[in-house]
C-alpha cells in the first residue's frame, strides 16, 4: 500500500477491516474498527479474530464461518456482535473472503465489519413480529379446530341394523365453515338426521350453524313431519338471526322408522344437492329433492319432501356443495359439471356406509387442492347381516 | 426397512479397512473433504450428514427423538447395520464425538476403534469442570442462530457459498453446501451445547483416541485432558492448530494422526 491515498482509506474507511491468517490470527485491523472496539491500533494483531465475537459467536464462527473461509467460501453479511475493550456489544455485519496462494492453499482472510445497530435492532422487532404472528396463528388455529368440533357429533351412534360413518374435510386450518351434519335418536323406533351447509365462513357461519344446529334437533322431536321441522327451522332464522349477513343455509333434514329388515326414510330438502342412493342390486340415483329453497331466505320458503324405504344393502349419503363443487384443474370446471359425482355413485354401488364414505375421501385426496371448500359426508346404510 | 443411504446422504470413497466419518454441529460431511483426499487411498470412507444437517432427508426429521444425543446415536447403530460393516473405525467431530460414544456404548460389536476429535463430553461449566462456556453462553449463541436466521433460510446459505470464480461449483452446491434448516440447526444447537456426558466416558469400551488442537475456543485443553483422563487406556494427540476444525484448518497432520491409529494393531 504505497499510495498514500490508498493507505489513508484503509485506516479512515467507514467500515473496519482485518487481514488474518487463514487460521483467524489477525495481521492487521485498520483504525476505524480499533477505535470502534477502543483498542490502540496495533493492540489487535495476533489475537484470533473470533476472540473479538460474543461467546454465541465465537461459537458460530469456530462451526461454521471459520470452516467454510477455509474451504475457500465467502460470507456475506453474516450477523454478529463484536465485544469492544470494555465488554460493549456491537451489532455487526460482517464479511469476508479468502485470499489463496498459487498453490491453491487459503494464504490470508479479508474480513470487514460495517455497523449494524439500526438494521438489527430492525430485525429484533421483524424476529419478534414473526414470533407473535406464529403464535397468534397458532390461537386462531386451535380457536378454529374448537369451534369446528363443536359443531359436529362427536361420534355417530347409529341405531341396531344401520351402519353410519362420516367425514369431514377441512379446507383451511385456520378457518370454520358451516358445515354440520348429525344423527341422533327421537323415540325407540325413530332416529333423525340432517346435514347442511351454511353461506359464508368464519364467525358468522359459525354463529348460524350453532344455532341451526341445536334448533333442528328441538325441532325434530316437536313436529313429526321433516317439512314442518324446516319451517319451523326458518322462523328461528328469521327470529334470531337478523345482523349475520349470510345468514341462510342449504339443508336436508330426515327421519328414519325401523319397518322390517329396513327404515323408512322420509326427508325434507330445503336446496340443498340432492342426496345418493346406493341400492342392494348395484344402481344408484339421487333421491329426489330438486326445487326447495334454503331456509332463511324467505318468511315462507317452499321445501321439497321424498319417502322412500332403505332396503337391506342399500345405502343412503348426504353431501355438501364442496365436493361437487371441488375444482379438476381444467378450466373452470367443476367436479360435479357432467355428472361425475352420479357416474361414481354407480361405479361404486351395492356399496355400504364405512366403504363408500371411504371411497369419497380417497376421491377429495385425488381432487387435492381442488377441494376449495369444507366438505361434510354422512352416509347411512342398512345392514346385509340383518336380511336373514 | 429405513433407507439410511438416502436419509443421511452417504457417500463411500475408497478401499480399505473402514472408516466412518461423521460431522458435527455447523455444516454436514463437506467438512470432510480435505481429509478424504488425504485417506482415501488407504482406507474405504463412508462419509454421512446427520439428520437436520447438509443433503440428509428432511422428512426424517423428528424434534423429539433429535433433541437428545442418542437419538443421533440411535441412527449411527441403524448405519452400520443397514450397511453390514465392520471393524469400523467411528470418526465423530466435535458433538459427534459424543454421539459416537453413545452409539458404541450401546452397541460395540461392528466397531474396532474410536477417534474423538476436539471432544467435549460437557460444553457448560459445572463447579470444578470447566467446560469453557457458561449457560449464558449458550443462550447467547441460540440467539445469533436466529438473528442469522433471519436471512439464513433464504439469503445466508446462497451468500455464504458464494464462489463468483467458479460460478459451476456455486450451482452444484446452491442447495446443500452446509445449508441446514433453521429449526433444525435450533434443536441440535440445544442438543450439542447443553448435554452432559462426561459420566459416559468411562463406559468407552474401545481404544480411544482423543485428538484436540493447541487453541480451541470451543473445546479447550482442560477438556482434551479430561476426555483423555476420564476414557481408561485412552490416547491423546494435540494438534500445532488454532480453532475448533483441525479436519479443515490442519488436515494433513489430522489425517495422519486418524490413518496412523486406524493402522495400530
Amino acid at each position: 500500500m504505497s499510495d498514500p491515498g490508498i493507505e489513508d482509506f484503509w485506516d479512515s474507511a467507514p467500515s473496519g477491516h482485518v487481514i488474518a491468517h487463514p487460521d483467524g490470527r489477525i495481521i492487521r485491523a485498520n483504525a476505524t474498527l480499533a477505535r470502534w472496539l477502543g483498542y490502540e491500533p496495533d493492540a489487535l494483531c495476533e489475537m484470533a479474530f473470533s476472540d473479538l465475537l460474543t461467546a454465541g459467536g465465537r461459537i458460530l464462527y469456530d462451526t461454521h464461518f471459520g470452516p467454510l473461509l477455509h474451504l475457500g467460501r465467502d460470507l456475506n453479511g453474516v450477523t454478529v456482535d463484536v465485544l469492544t475493550a470494555d465488554g460493549t456489544r456491537l451489532p455487526m455485519f460482517l464479511t469476508a473472503n479468502v485470499k489463496h496462494n498459487s498453490a491453491h492453499r487459503p494464504e490470508r482472510l479479508q474480513i470487514t465489519v460495517v455497523d449494524a445497530a439500526n438494521r438489527r435492532a430492525y430485525e429484533v422487532e421483524l424476529l419478534a413480529a414473526r414470533k407473535q404472528a406464529e403464535v397468534e396463528q397458532g390461537r386462531v388455529k386451535v380457536f378454529a379446530e374448537t369451534l369446528r368440533r363443536a359443531l359436529l357429533p362427536p361420534m355417530l351412534s347409529p341405531p341396531d341394523g344401520l351402519d353410519a360413518a362420516d367425514y369431514f374435510f377441512t379446507a383451511s386450518d385456520d378457518d370454520v365453515g358451516g358445515d354440520f351434519y348429525d344423527l341422533f335418536p327421537l323415540s325407540r323406533t325413530t332416529w333423525g338426521f340432517f346435514l347442511g351447509d351454511v353461506a359464508g365462513k368464519g364467525v358468522d357461519a359459525a354463529v348460524v350453524t350453532a344455532l341451526i344446529r341445536y334448533t333442528l334437533r328441538a325441532a325434530a322431536v316437536f313436529d313429526d313431519d321433516p317439512v314442518q321441522v324446516l319451517d319451523n327451522l326458518n322462523t328461528v332464522i328469521n327470529q334470531e338471526v337478523r345482523d349475520v349477513r349470510n345468514r341462510f343455509s342449504t339443508v336436508v333434514y330426515g327421519k328414519l322408522t325401523k319397518r322390517d329388515n329396513g327404515f323408512d326414510v322420509e326427508v325434507a330438502s330445503g336446496g340443498h344437492p340432492p342426496p345418493l342412493l346406493f341400492h342392494a342390486g348395484g344402481s344408484a340415483n339421487y333421491v329426489d329433492t330438486v326445487g326447495g329453497q334454503a331456509v332463511g331466505l324467505t318468511a315462507e320458503p317452499h321445501f321439497v319432501a321424498s319417502r322412500f324405504h332403505l332396503h337391506p344393502g342399500d345405502t343412503m349419503m348426504l353431501y355438501t356443495d364442496g365436493l361437487t363443487e371441488a375444482s379438476t384443474g381444467i378450466g373452470t370446471e367443476r367436479y360435479d359439471d357432467e355428472g361425475a359425482l352420479l357416474r361414481f355413485a354407480k361405479s361404486h354401488a351395492p356399496t355400504t356406509a364405512s366403504a363408500i364414505v371411504e371411497e369419497v375421501h380417497r376421491l377429495l385426496g385425488g381432487l387435492g387442492s381442488g377441494v376449495e371448500d369444507d366438505t361434510a359426508v354422512l352416509a347411512l346404510g342398512v345392514s346385509r347381516a340383518k336380511e336373514a | 426397512m429405513v433407507d439410511v443411504c438416502a436419509r443421511h446422504n452417504i457417500t463411500v470413497v475408497g478401499n480399505g479397512p473402514t472408516i466412518l466419518l461423521v460431522h458435527g454441529f455447523g455444516c454436514d460431511q463437506n467438512l470432510w473433504r480435505l481429509v478424504v483426499d488425504r485417506l482415501q487411498s488407504d482406507f474405504r470412507l463412508i462419509l454421512i450428514d446427520l439428520v437436520g444437517s447438509g443433503s440428509s432427508d428432511p422428512r426424517a426429521w423428528d424434534a423429539n427423538k433429535y433433541a437428545s444425543l442418542s437419538g443421533y446415536a440411535a441412527d449411527i447403530l441403524e448405519i452400520v447395520d443397514a450397511l453390514d460393516l465392520r471393524d469400523v473405525v467411528f470418526v465423530g467431530h466435535s458433538v459427534s464425538a459424543m454421539i459416537g460414544a453413545l452409539a458404541t456404548i450401546e452397541d460395540p460389536r461392528r466397531f474396532a476403534k474410536l477417534v474423538l476429535l476436539t471432544p467435549s463430553p460437557c460444553y457448560i461449566d459445572d463447579r470444578d469442570y470447566r467446560g469453557g462456556f457458561s449457560r449464558a453462553d449458550i443462550d447467547d449463541l441460540l440467539e445469533s442462530l436466529e438473528q442469522n436466521f433471519l436471512g439464513w433460510s433464504r439469503a445466508m446459505a446462497p451468500v455464504i457459498m458464494g464462489t463468483p470464480d467458479r460460478p459451476a461449483l456455486q450451482d452444484e452446491l446452491a442447495d446443500t453446501f452446509c445449508r441446514n434448516d433453521p429449526e433444525h440447526a435450533r434443536v441440535f444447537a440445544r442438543a450439542t451445547f447443553l448435554s452432559d456426558n462426561r459420566a459416559d466416558l468411562s463406559r468407552i469400551s474401545l481404544p480411544t483416541l482423543v485428538i484436540e488442537c493447541s487453541s480451541d475456543a470451543i473445546a479447550p485443553r482442560e477438556v482434551g485432558a479430561y476426555v483423555h483422563a476420564h476414557v481408561d487406556g485412552s490416547e491423546l494427540i494435540t494438534l500445532d492448530a488454532i480453532g475448533h476444525c483441525p479436519h479443515v484448518s490442519a488436515p494433513a497432520e489430522t489425517a495422519e494422526a486418524i490413518s496412523a491409529f486406524a493402522r495400530a494393531t
